[in-house]
């Protein structure tokens, strides 16, 4: 069912007609969510016993790290259906969602040091979590420098699926490492076996800010993807149509 | 207005928690107008090809 | 599935496993560099290294903490509710740092088995709660509350 669905959005004029029509619909609940999730972290949230408001850059933090996770995991399993399957649609969805990762992966780097500046008393430290976060960030730059480097875009796809699932490894072992070794960085709180260890006024935005990210990284990744689209398709029948006589 | 002031002051924070939203905010903004931006540029292009196939 | 892509699948999978397998080799062999900081314990049963800068973390002792008045001076014990090891510091603490606070210092062991500490970061745990529901939580958690 889904491989068919794939196969339909990977014919490319039905791929631009399709993510035309639910990019409205996908701004409209980011905006909703993020609306939501700023105001339920920033007002609605209480202050943390320990840190006090500094905590509240978990709200652009964490969900920024679990996006950073999360669009790798979509690139690798892009990339493999890329390589098994050799649809176009999925090679475009793995090279422009590696910009995004990346820059939300900066994001996470950047505010965790941020916070851990007043409450560690350090910007850095080379511990498993940060120093693995930053592999995901080179690893991230190597996949957009790879792709262009190869000027034959399929190939330059093909390599770029492999690098991907390659450093695929690298998922669960930023996930693990606070707890396979002794870190600065704290243990997982939202995902722990039993139930989080955080108040639910301070989870609710959490999560629904992790959604809002989700969605961003949607509509970037259309935005982007219909692009690569558009260029690649210049050629042909349907995209000269669109722009035909509409000068 | 002294609890605007205090959501401002950030229990002290203002500093560390305005600067991550702010490198957020930035972060979002341009990772969606880029790619409308290029689209833009796109577009441009791939008519001046359509006019020089059809002239 | 397409025998040709029966057979892509199968190296992939085959490569993510193979990479799997030989990072995990690589973190088993460099697990000991990869501990972030030595424990109290690790320090008391001579695992830490002698004359070298490493890291210790534990909780910092209720009571220990003796803060000089006239400079930063500070020292305080650190347990990993086994052994205790006593810190000496001299420099400006993390905001976190109070007594029953997760830390880590980094720093070498002096001739009297003292920790002389050139850095402290307070290590944070995964909790998060205003500050009425941990005081009514105390009891299980005796740390510090400030307010």
């Amino acid at each position: 069912m889904i491989m068919r669905f794939i196969h339909k959005l990977g014919s490319p004029p039905y791929f631009y007609q399709f993510s035309g029509r639910l990019l409205p619909w996908l701004s409209g609940i980011c905006l909703i969510l993020f609306a939501y999730g700023l105001y339920g972290g920033l007002v609605l949230a209480p202050t943390d016993y320990q840190q006090g408001d500094s905590f509240r850059i978990i709200y652009i933090h964490v969900p920024a790290a679990w996006l950073s996770l999360f669009v790798y995991m979509v690139m690798a399993f892009s990339g493999a259906v890329a390589l098994i399957w050799r649809i176009k649609i999925t090679e475009i969805i793995l090279i422009n969602s590696a910009h995004i990762g990346a820059a939300f992966t900066f994001l996470a780097l950047i505010t965790g040091s941020i916070w851990g500046k007043p409450m560690w008393g350090t910007w850095w430290v080379w511990d498993a979590r940060l120093t693995s976060e930053l592999l995901l960030l080179f690893l991230y730059l190597g996949i957009i420098a790879l792709y262009s480097a190869i000027d034959d875009k399929r190939k330059a796809a093909r390599a770029v699926a492999i690098l991907a699932l390659v450093g695929v490894v690298n998922i669960p072992i930023i996930h693990y490492s606070v707890e396979w070794w002794s870190t600065l960085h704290q243990g997982p709180t939202v995902t722990k076996f039993d139930k989080p260890s955080i108040d639910t006024r301070m989870l609710i935005p959490l999560l629904v800010m992790a959604f809002a990210y989700k969605f961003l990284y949607a509509i970037v990744v259309l935005l982007r993807a219909r692009n690569d689209v558009l260029w690649r398709e210049r050629r042909s029948q349907w995209v000269t149509a669109l722009f035909d006589g509409s000068k | 207005m002294d609890s605007f002031s205090n959501f401002i002051h950030m229990g002290g924070y203002a500093g560390y928690v305005w600067t991550s939203y702010g490198i957020a905010l930035v972060i979002f903004v341009w990772s969606v107008v880029s790619p409308i931006i290029q689209k833009r540029q796109l577009i441009k292009r791939i008519k001046s090809i359509v006019q020089d196939e059809q002239g | 599935m397409h025998p040709l892509r029966k057979r892509r699948l199968f190296l992939i999978l085959t490569m993510v496993a193979g990479i799997a397998v030989a990072a995990g080799f690589a973190l088993v062999a460099f697990n000991e560099n990869l501990m972030f900081f030595f424990t109290p314990t690790d320090v008391q049963a001579g695992k830490a290294p002698q004359n070298r800068l490493f890291r210790i973390g534990g909780m910092v002792v209720n009571g220990s903490v003796k803060k000089s008045t006239t400079n930063t001076d500070v020292e305080f014990d650190l347990t990993d509710n086994e052994k205790v090891v006593t810190i000496k510091y001299s420099g400006i603490l993390p905001d976190l740092f109070r007594e029953g606070q997760g830390i880590i210092a980094k720093g070498k062991l002096n001739h009297n088995g003292e920790f002389i500490a050139e850095e402290v970061l307070a290590k944070h745990d995964e909790n998060y709660m205003p500050p009425e529901v941990a005081a009514t939580m105390k009891k299980k958690k005796p740390a510090y509350i400030k307010e």
